[in-house]
Formats: structure tokens, C-alpha cells, sequence
């Protein structure tokens, strides 16, 4: 009821403002991350089910191709599951915004026969796989972690993604800061000079190879685990907890992460191994990139309330659809960041937009 | 373009200039038609440049950093921005090679025994069906790959094999599946249909007074194929191989499902490896550096240059074998 009452609200202060802005169509288009195609698919098709005015195009090209095109202005918002990185910023000059949408865990995968309990992993295991320096799966550091687990004499083979990936972007963040000689020796990025193991194309190639490699283990996105009935460990947390992920615990390690974060951060943050006890800690927001000053202020006004559409009503499909929803203290900061858009020297957003709505929904 | 138009009949006496105009423009359209089909037939070849040049640009950034050392270095690391194409330049060639070993030999074959054994009710769906493999799209050769190849390679063929071949340097390594070997295979199996179509039309060719000349003389059928057959179509069937080997050097949906994508470089095809597709495929959507994109585009480069230097080595082979005897080589 809310959003059907704001949305005539909004469409008779446009109306009564411009009428022609209300009546031509509005396209958006944007492109990049492939990890939240389905929700931003999803949100598009809810969106414009009662907004027919507006057509929303998103092309799923993978993060780097949304950051390029969001830099060359091709796109009205691009989509990332890494942030930019400062020299990229600095090209566009300073004129973007990080918008978190939802979040993403990701969970280790292995394929061991006659292994059923749900196997544990620390951080020190997890890093001393990746690195190639436990290759059994019969090492005492694992069976350490996992009392009363039979472990077989087999040999560990690593399966990694070998596209270029914000899911490799997350997982080697998380390994690169539980693990000093990670850090130095691979470190971070969408895609990186692995140590040991095979490579396996996307979420699938990576969940197939494991699935058929007696002793294999990989890393995938938690949604993509669930949906396909991968056996995936616990991980152990800062606070010594072994965590399994799920979507709540996937929130809890945003809200846990966000408790230490100024209220002024531009998003572009690693909530990997946050300190709270609950937290799943291999998570990473997801973020669309929108222009902090926009040069056309009916498209930017469009583009801005449809993420303050997804950010507030639209969560609701994120756990649906497998993703972990927004925790509250991050939405309230999104909310600050959508005002900060401007056009032609104005704010896009009216004072007091979606005031009620925000409290309710 | 050397030859003209019309030319004039050998015993008509020299013409004045202004009655060749007369001659050769007989009438517009046949001005507008050439100049139109001499632009088509300089589309391509302007392709050809345009595509070069726009990589030796987007190369540049890549080649000025690393410069030719960069064909010689192993290390691919996009996190301090430091590649060197070495594997991959050695995975493509390694898996073109394993692919031809397997798939000329059979493909040979397949031509041979479809012109000169099967019997003619045979010959037609048969080579129809060989055809048909070339229909089928690539990233369904890599899912069978997946789920039919992998398996059969690992848990049923490795394990008989692997004592008496574990001491050869091309089987040392544990086999998990995702390999050289598997790439080659599944290659094989994709280039084989050009290579036998191709092939078979070149048998075709043979005249049969060739064969009958052969059988005449008392050789065998086989002896006939051998001496006669095969040296007549020679030609023919260099272009046909060199047709597969290019078209396995690009491949890369397929391959990179089942190589292991590893840049290392082994000897051993048991083991996981790496090609220039492959790779471009999967990073470029990705690269998040503009140095790995240039990167990419540098050993997209390269991948040109070999096409390129193998398609000489080809036209060179072909214009060789093919003094002499030419059947087949109108086939090309």
C-alpha cells in the first residue's frame, strides 16, 4: 500500500512539476556484476510492473566491464562486487557513488567421499590449502579442527575460478587478511596468480569440477552452493566461533563490520572477518555506481528512486532469491548518500522524499 | 584482378585509345559493377588490417612494459601487474598438437575408407554423420567433456594405463581429470570433421584412371591408396589438416572447460595447462587492471601472429608438395 501511495505521490509531484517528464519514457541502463543478475533482473521486473513509464535495462558483462563502462559513461549506474580502486576514482574524478544493494557470502565447497558431518575450516587451514602447504586431507591441522570427522588419505585438490570474479575478489580478501604470507605472496584481486589447483569457469565450472574430483575443494557463492546441494564447511569467525554460512549470518557480519565504520564512509569497505560473534566472515557487499553529480536530473531522479525503491521495499526479494538482505544501519546510510546527488548544482531528491515510507517499509 | 574484363580477341589490329574507351565502358552498369565488387573484395582484407592494428593499440601499453620478453616469461600475476605468455603460448600449441596426433590419423582414415572401401550404400550417411560433428556447438562438446570424457579418462582408462605409462615424462603428475590430455582429446574430436570432409573431397578428385592405372599394374588396393591415391591428393589434404589445426589453435569454450586453466607449463599431458583463448575468454570481462587488459590484448596479438605464421607455413607446404601434381589443391 505504501509504495503504490508514494508512487502516486511521486507521480503527481512530477506531474504538476513537468508533465512531459511524466509522460516520455525513461530508460536506464546499466551493466556490469554478473553475482546479482538475478535480483536486479527481479527488482527491474517488480519495478516497472506499476512504473510502466520506466524501462530499466541491466547486462550482466561482470564487474570490470561495469566499472569501464560506468567510467566512459555509457551506463547510467554500473554494478561491481569489488569497489573501484582509488586510481579509478580519481580518473572519473571523484564523481561516483558506492551504493551497497545486497550482500554475498561465500562458502568453501569439497567433494569428499564417505564424509558426512559438515567439515570445519579455520582460517589458518583455509590459507595453508589455498598456499599448497596442507595437501592431504588426512593433515593433523584438519583433523584438529574437526574432532571425530574420519578424514581420508587423499590428496587436496584446490578448484578456483578462473574468470575474473568478485567472488575470487572476496574470497582472496578474506585470505589475504587472516593470512600475512597470502598477503604477500598472492594478495587480492578479481583474479590472481593462484599457488596450486585447477581452474574451473564460473560459479559451475568450479561446483562441477569439485563435484567429480574425489578430495577436491573450491569456493563458490553461497547461493549457488545452496541451489545445488553442495556440501560446504564452517568457517571459523575473528571471535572463534565456526560459523555456517546462511543469510542471517551473512547480514550479521555486515551489521558487525558496519559497528566500527564512520558514518561517513564511501562503502567502498571489506566487511571480510568482521569481530562479531555471529558473523559468517567470507561476505562482501554488492555495489551499483551512480554519478555523485548528474547531468540530466529527471534520469538521475528515476535512477535514484528506484534504489531507494530496492534498498528499502526490494530487499524483501533478496532472501528469496538467496541473497542477504541490507542490515538496517547500512540502509540509513544509503538513504544519506542517495540525498547527496545532485544536479545542476540542486539535490535530485526533494527534502523530505520518501520519508514515511523509509520508517515503514 | 589480373586479367581484364574482356580481352580482346588475339588477332584484331591495334586499336586507338579512344576506341578501347569504347570497348571497355561499354555501358555504365558495368562501370558501377565492377567498382562495387572491387569494394566487397576489399572489405575483408580491410578487415583484416583494422583488427591488427586495433590490437597492436590496445597492445601497446603491454608492449612497451614488458616488450618481447613478454613471449618468454611464465609469471601471470594481475595483482602487481606482471605477465609473461610462455605457457599459454605453449599450452595452445601442446593441445593443437595432441589434437592433431589423434584426429589426422583417424580422419585420414575416415576419408580413405569412405572413397575407396565402404560400400556406396554406406559412404553417403556415413560422411554425413562425420559432418554433423562439426555442427555441434562447442560449449556442448565441453559439457560431454565434463560429465561423459573426463570420467571415462580418469576413472576408467588412467587407472589400466597408468603402469605402463607412468614412467614416460608425458604421464609423471597426479591425473584429476581437467588436463592437456583431456583439451586434446575433446579437440580431436572437433577438428576431425573438417579434416575427413575436406579430405574425402580431395580423394574424390583422384581421377579414376589413376586407380585403374594402379590396379592394372597389380598393385593392391591398399598399395593403390598409398602410392597413387594419397601422393595424387597431397596437397589437398595439407590444406584440409592445416584447416583443423587452425581452427584448434582458437578453439576455447570447450578447452577451457576441461584444461584446468593453470599457467604452468608441463610436459606432462596428464596434467593441468592453459591456451591463449582460454584465457582471453575468461579474463577480459574481468581484467581489472588496464595493464591486464593490455595484457590480453597483447597475447590476443600473438595468437594473430601464430595464425598468420601458420597459414604461411601452410600456403608455403601446399605450394611445395603441390608442384607436380595438383588434384585436390582447387579444393582449398
Amino acid at each position: 500500500m505504501v509504495t503504490v501511495r508514494t508512487t502516486l505521490l511521486a507521480a503527481l509531484v512530477a506531474f504538476s512539476s513537468s508533465p512531459l517528464a511524466a509522460q516520455s519514457e525513461i530508460r536506464l541502463t546499466g551493466a556490469g556484476a554478473t553475482f546479482p543478475y538475478p535480483i536486479y533482473s527481479k527488482w527491474v521486473l517488480e519495478y516497472t510492473k506499476t512504473r510502466p513509464h520506466i524501462e530499466i535495462n541491466y547486462q550482466s558483462i561482470g564487474s570490470g566491464g561495469g566499472i569501464r563502462q560506468f567510467m566512459d559513461r555509457t551506463v547510467d549506474f554500473g554494478a561491481t562486487d569489488g569497489p573501484m580502486a582509488d586510481s579509478q576514482i580519481a580518473a572519473v574524478r571523484g564523481n561516483v557513488l558506492h551504493i551497497p544493494t545486497v550482500l554475498g557470502a561465500v562458502v568453501p565447497v569439497y567433494f569428499l567421499e564417505g564424509v558426512s558431518q559438515q567439515l570445519r575450516f579455520t582460517p589458518e587451514l583455509l590459507s595453508g590449502i589455498f598456499l599448497g602447504q596442507i595437501t592431504n586431507w588426512n593433515d593433523s591441522r584438519i583433523a584438529a579442527a574437526n574432532p571425530g570427522v574420519t578424514l581420508p588419505n587423499r590428496d587436496i585438490v584446490v578448484v578456483h575460478r578462473s574468470d575474473g570474479s568478485g567472488t575470487t575478489y572476496v574470497w582472496t580478501d578474506y585470505l589475504s587478511k587472516v593470512s600475512p604470507e597470502w598477503l604477500r605472496r598472492v594478495g587480492r584481486s578479481t583474479s590472481v596468480s593462484w599457488p596450486v589447483g585447477l581452474g574451473g569457469r564460473g560459479n559451475e565450472g568450479v561446483a562441477s569440477t569439485v563435484r567429480r574430483t574425489p578430495g577436491a575443494i573450491g569456493y563458490v557463492e553461497l547461493v549457488y552452493a545452496v541451489q545445488n546441494r553442495i556440501a560446504y564447511g564452517l568457517v571459523r569467525n575473528r571471535s572463534g566461533q565456526f560459523v555456517n554460512a546462511t543469510l542471517a549470518s551473512t547480514t550479521a557480519a555486515a551489521a558487525g563490520a558496519m559497528a566500527t565504520i564512520p558514518a561517513s564512509t564511501d562503502f567502498r569497505i571489506s566487511i571480510t572477518d568482521p569481530a562479531a560473534a555471529d558473523a559468517y566472515p567470507i561476505a562482501s557487499f554488492t555495489w551499483i555506481l551512480l554519478p555523485r553529480e548528474a547531468t540530466d536530473a529527471t534520469r538521475a531522479r528515476a535512477l535514484l528512486e528506484f534504489l531507494w525503491w530496492a534498498t528499502h521495499e526490494g530487499q524483501r526479494f533478496a532472501t528469496e532469491l538467496g541473497y542477504a538482505a541490507l542490515p538496517a544501519r547500512v540502509v540509513e546510510l544509503v538513504e544519506q548518500r542517495l540525498r547527496t546527488v545532485s544536479a545542476g548544482g540542486r539535490p535530485v531528491l526533494p527534502a523530505g522524499y520518501g520519508g514515511r515510507a523509509a520508517r515503514r517499509g | 584482378m589480373t586479367s581484364a574484363p574482356a580481352a580482346p580477341p588475339r588477332e584484331a589490329r591495334p586499336r586507338a585509345s579512344g576506341e578501347w574507351q569504347a570497348l571497355r565502358g561499354v555501358s555504365r552498369g558495368d562501370v558501377v559493377y565492377r567498382v562495387v565488387l572491387t569494394a566487397l573484395a576489399l572489405i575483408l582484407p580491410a578487415l583484416l588490417l583494422i583488427i591488427a592494428g586495433e590490437l597492436v593499440v590496445g597492445a601497446w601499453p603491454a608492449i612497451r612494459q614488458f616488450g618481447a620478453g613478454f613471449l618468454t616469461r611464465s609469471v601471470w600475476d594481475p595483482v602487481v601487474g606482471d605477465f609473461g605468455a610462455l605457457p599459454l603460448i605453449v599450452g595452445t600449441l601442446y593441445t593443437s598438437l595432441v589434437a592433431m596426433v589423434i584426429a589426422v590419423p583417424l580422419a585420414l582414415g575416415v576419408a580413405i575408407f569412405l572413397t575407396e572401401f565402404a560400400p556406396r550404400w554406406l559412404r553417403r550417411p556415413v560422411a554425413t554423420l562425420v559432418e554433423l560433428l562439426a555442427a555441434v556447438p562447442s560449449v556442448i562438446y565441453g559439457l560431454w567433456g565434463v560429465f561423459v570424457l573426463l570420467p571415462v579418462l580418469r576413472d576408467g582408462l588412467w587407472p589400466m594405463l597408468r603402469p605402463a605409462l607412468s614412467w614416460l615424462p608425458f604421464f609423471r603428475g597426479a591425473f584429476y581429470g581437467p588436463s592437456v590430455l583431456a583439451a586434446g582429446v575433446i579437440l580431436s574430436i572437433m577438428v576431425l570433421p573438417y579434416i575427413a570432409a575436406v579430405s574425402r573431397e580431395v580423394l574424390l578428385a583422384v581421377p579414376a584412371s589413376q586407380r585403374e592405372g594402379a590396379l592394372a599394374l597389380g598393385a593392391t588396393r591398399w598399395e593403390t591408396v598409398w602410392t597413387v591415391i594419397l601422393p595424387y591428393g597431397r596437397a589437398g589434404i595439407v590444406g584440409a589438416v592445416i584447416l583443423g589445426l587452425g581452427r584448434a589453435l582458437g578453439e576455447t569454450m570447450a578447452v577451457t572447460m576441461l584444461i584446468g586453466n593453470r599457467h604452468e607449463i608441463s610436459l606432462s599431458l596428464i596434467e593441468p595447462g592453459y591456451t591463449i583463448a582460454a584465457a582471453i575468454a575468461n579474463e577480459f570481462a574481468e581484467a581489472a587492471t588496464d595493464i591486464h587488459l593490455s595484457a590480453l590484448v597483447y597475447i590476443a596479438l600473438v595468437l594473430f601472429g601464430l595464425s598468420v605464421l601458420i597459414n604461411a607455413i601452410a600456403r608455403w607446404l601446399i605450394w611445395r608438395v603441390a608442384r607436380g601434381s595438383a588434384a585436390g589443391s582447387s579444393a582449398l
